[in-house]
């Protein structure tokens, strides 16, 4: 099945994306998904432990499954104010 | 009308935020007490590095659905307080804002308790990141690991706005 994936600030410097899409097997999860997208950028490898995702524009754990078409997001640690 | 929550390219204007935590429904007009605010702004130094400006990037969709819920949140522990919360991204320069919050309520205390709590949540939860453009380079500022159901993160936030 196909999702999209959004990266942001570090991690989508390190993939040179902000968004892109990827086959991925039926049922997966987003670590599944994270695990992919690490072995493509072995740069993004040591964010693992910080970062935090999102499915759909709502925070989510990394073993959360994904259905075909879902928009999964990798956060690093956040900045804001 | 000025939303209680926003995030985008435009500067920050404080006035907006005032008039919509006190644009009260008619049978609460004139309830409110207190009005506290805050402003964040792009500080010229950080860390010994001269700052230039920083330049903010945020999941925006995420990012307002982060401020509702602290919005949830505050109106749960501070029950009365009308809280507003606007976020800048893109470029901004040492001096201006970036992030700018008011909370209005019927007495002080709770309106100051909310408006200490709302930055501090910011910073924990919201998907924004900045980076720091300094004399010699740059780099992306990287604080918390954001987990809105850590709730010893949360109660943090809460001892640090009542303390």
């Amino acid at each position: 099945m196909r999702v999209t994936i959004r990266l942001f600030a570090r991690l989508r410097e390190i993939a040179g994306a902000a968004e892109m899409a990827r086959e991925v097997a039926p049922g997966a999860t987003i670590g599944g998904v994270w695990r992919q997208l690490a072995s493509e950028y072995p740069a993004l490898g040591p964010y693992e432990r910080s970062i935090s995702s999102a499915v759909n524009a709502d925070y989510a754990r990394m073993d959360t499954e994904l259905r075909e078409g879902d928009e999964v997001a990798f956060l690093p640690p956040v900045s804001g104010g | 009308m000025s939303p209680l929550v926003a995030i985008g390219s435009e500067p920050l204007q404080l006035d907006r935020l005032i008039a919509a935590v006190t644009a009260r429904a008619a049978e609460s007009i004139g309830s409110d007490g207190a009005v506290v605010t805050f402003l964040g702004l792009v500080r010229n130094r950080n860390l010994g590095r001269r700052v230039l400006f920083l330049e903010y990037e945020a999941y925006d969709s995420l990012a307002l659905k982060t401020f509702e819920r602290i919005s949830g949140e505050v109106d749960r522990r501070w029950p009365g307080v009308r809280l507003a919360l606007h976020h800048r991204t893109g470029r901004v320069d040492v001096g201006h804002a970036s992030v700018a919050i008011a909370a209005a309520s019927p007495h002080r205390a709770d309106a100051y308790a909310a408006c200490r709590y709302t930055i501090e949540r910011v910073k924990q939860i919201a998907p924004v990141w900045k980076r720091e453009f300094f004399e010699g380079g740059d780099v992306w500022i990287e604080g918390a690991t954001a987990d809105p159901t850590d709730e010893t993160a949360r109660a943090e936030a809460e001892r640090t706005a009542c303390a």
